[in-house]
């Protein structure tokens, strides 16, 4: 009785909150090569999870298999309980699954490396798009929701603008504004601001700084050190398809139990 | 001037931009067929646009519209009398030139589009349909939300060029007897044997169409070119 008493007078501060996201030993290969030889992951709402690594190491095709823009091997990925993915169950392990499972994923948005905002499309059709056609959102309150979230990432006033007219940076918080007209359960970025100019960056993990203190869920794959290190909850090392080191950003940064981690680390803090 | 045979060509005008419009919408859809075929489908379709692609624009245009026009009929017919019931043994059937000129002229042209629609969807930047499949998008909602407006600008002045080349194809359906403008100015011209003047003015006729058709492909350009650089 103690012992029960204690755990609900100290709730450990992650824990508490429910699991959005489960991942079992995921697998993948292209061809021979095998490049995520069994990852696991469990985001509980309002993490941010940087995921680091060298290039190479599978960051980026991890994330893509979590929402079947690569179809994993093997693995098991769950959104809000629901199966997204398992390789032991045949209706959800075929490609077909991918338009079987379109609308749940739509809730487990992708931020990408180059944007990839549809170029055809004012700023608030991109924005508008998937929540009318995918989640059958009405017209007017998807772009009441809309508005909403560009002016969240501060740039309602380009609404009627084509991507292309826009810097780098603003391409991106656009495609953040995307993501959360999605009223994501958890967001993916793949590499959010690696191929931005130096002076475009800041602006960019500026917005993402404050979506983590909104207790959005998010999985980062980034070579921004000081953002995985100041803002995430959880920092995971893979290294050749593994996770390599795992922990809070203290443990991580801190005291890296693994020599390639520690390694990575030195090379990249400077 | 014209002899009274003014209206006479007008009709055939009428009736060549017809057959250009209906003919062009079969082909539009034809390519559209023949290029997913190719692109998504199993090795039969695939097999099947191949095929389709490489006889159609191997084959010379007139040859396939006397074909279909005198010979698809011939054939059906004797297919119906050695295979069907006794009673009918005196099994007919005749296409209207109108008909076998769309539907030649589109089946020809669905070749041209096939491959002008392959390259286009071919050329589309791989991130723009991946941002459709991660926000749930997929089937139709995807063809029509990313792929055919993204496509679009790489296809339209390959498609301008199908519709510009098929306007003046529809000149050789005059040999099927479609009262077309080739046919019109054919007919003045014999009757008045004046064959300059009706085929120049068939031949005014055929460009003003174009110079139409030119600045209608020009704003559909601009169209399936917004938020996108302007070709150079």
């Amino acid at each position: 009785m103690t012992i029960l008493t204690e755990t609900v007078d100290y709730p450990d501060r992650v824990d508490a909150h429910p699991v959005v996201l489960s991942v079992e030993d995921i697998h993948k290969s292209f061809g021979s090569l095998e490049v995520l030889k069994g990852i696991s992951l469990e985001a509980h709402k309002g993490d941010v999870i940087s995921i680091l690594g060298s290039s190479g190491s599978g960051k980026s095709t991890f994330l893509r298999c979590l929402n079947l823009l690569e179809i994993p091997g093997t693995g098991v990925v769950n959104l809000n309980g629901e199966t997204v993915f398992s390789s032991s169950n045949s209706t959800y392990s075929t490609n077909r699954d991918r338009s079987r499972t379109a609308k749940l994923r739509s809730r487990m948005p992708m931020v990408f490396q180059g944007f990839n905002l549809w170029s055809h499309m004012t700023i608030l059709e991109n924005v508008v798009a998937a929540p009318t056609r995918v989640l059958g959102r009405p017209r007017t309150e998807a772009e009441g929701m809309a508005m909403s979230v560009l002016a969240r990432v501060g740039i309602a006033e380009k609404r009627d603008a084509y991507p292309a007219q826009l810097s780098g940076g603003q391409q991106q918080r656009v495609a953040i504004a995307r993501a959360l007209a999605m009223e994501p359960s958890v967001i993916l970025f793949d590499e959010p601001t690696s191929a931005l100019d130096p002076e475009l960056v800041g602006e960019v993990l500026q917005v993402m700084r404050t979506l983590a203190d909104d207790h959005v869920t998010m999985l980062v794959v980034t070579h921004e050190m000081k953002f995985a290190r100041d803002v995430s909850t959880r920092v995971m090392f893979l290294h050749q398809g593994r996770v390599e080191e795992e922990g809070t950003p203290e443990e991580v940064f801190e005291n890296p139990q693994s020599e390639r981690c520690r390694e990575f680390l030195s090379t990249s803090n400077h | 001037m014209l002899h009274g045979y003014g209206p006479l060509l007008l009709e055939g005008l009428a009736i060549t931009i017809g057959v250009s419009l209906a003919a062009f919408i079969v082909a539009f859809l034809l390519g559209l067929l023949g290029a997913s075929a190719k692109l998504y489908g199993g090795r039969v379709l695939r097999g099947v646009a191949e095929v389709y692609t490489v006889v159609i624009r191997g084959v010379p245009e007139l040859v396939l519209i006397l074909l279909i026009y005198y010979g698809t009929p011939s054939l059906i017919q004797s297919m119906v009398r050695a295979l069907g019931p006794e009673s009918l043994a005196r099994f007919r059937v005749d296409f209207d030139p109108f008909t076998a000129g769309v539907a030649t002229l589109g089946l020809i042209y669905g070749a041209f589009a096939t491959e002008v629609f392959r390259g286009a969807i071919q050329s589309i930047p791989k991130g723009q349909i991946e941002a459709g499949y991660a926000y749930g998008m997929k089937g139709l909602t995807l063809t029509r939300m990313v792929i055919f407006p993204q496509m679009l600008r790489f296809a339209v002045s390959g498609l301008g060029n199908v519709w510009l080349v098929l306007i003046k194809a529809t000149a050789l359906i005059s040999a099927i007897q479609l009262d077309e403008l080739m046919r019109s100015a054919e007919v003045a011209s014999a009757n008045t044997r004046e064959p300059f003047t009706f085929y120049l003015a068939a031949a005014f006729l055929y460009l003003a169409i174009t110079i139409v058709s030119l600045f209608v492909i020009k704003r559909t350009e601009v169209f399936a070119f917004r938020g996108n650089e302007a070709k150079g």
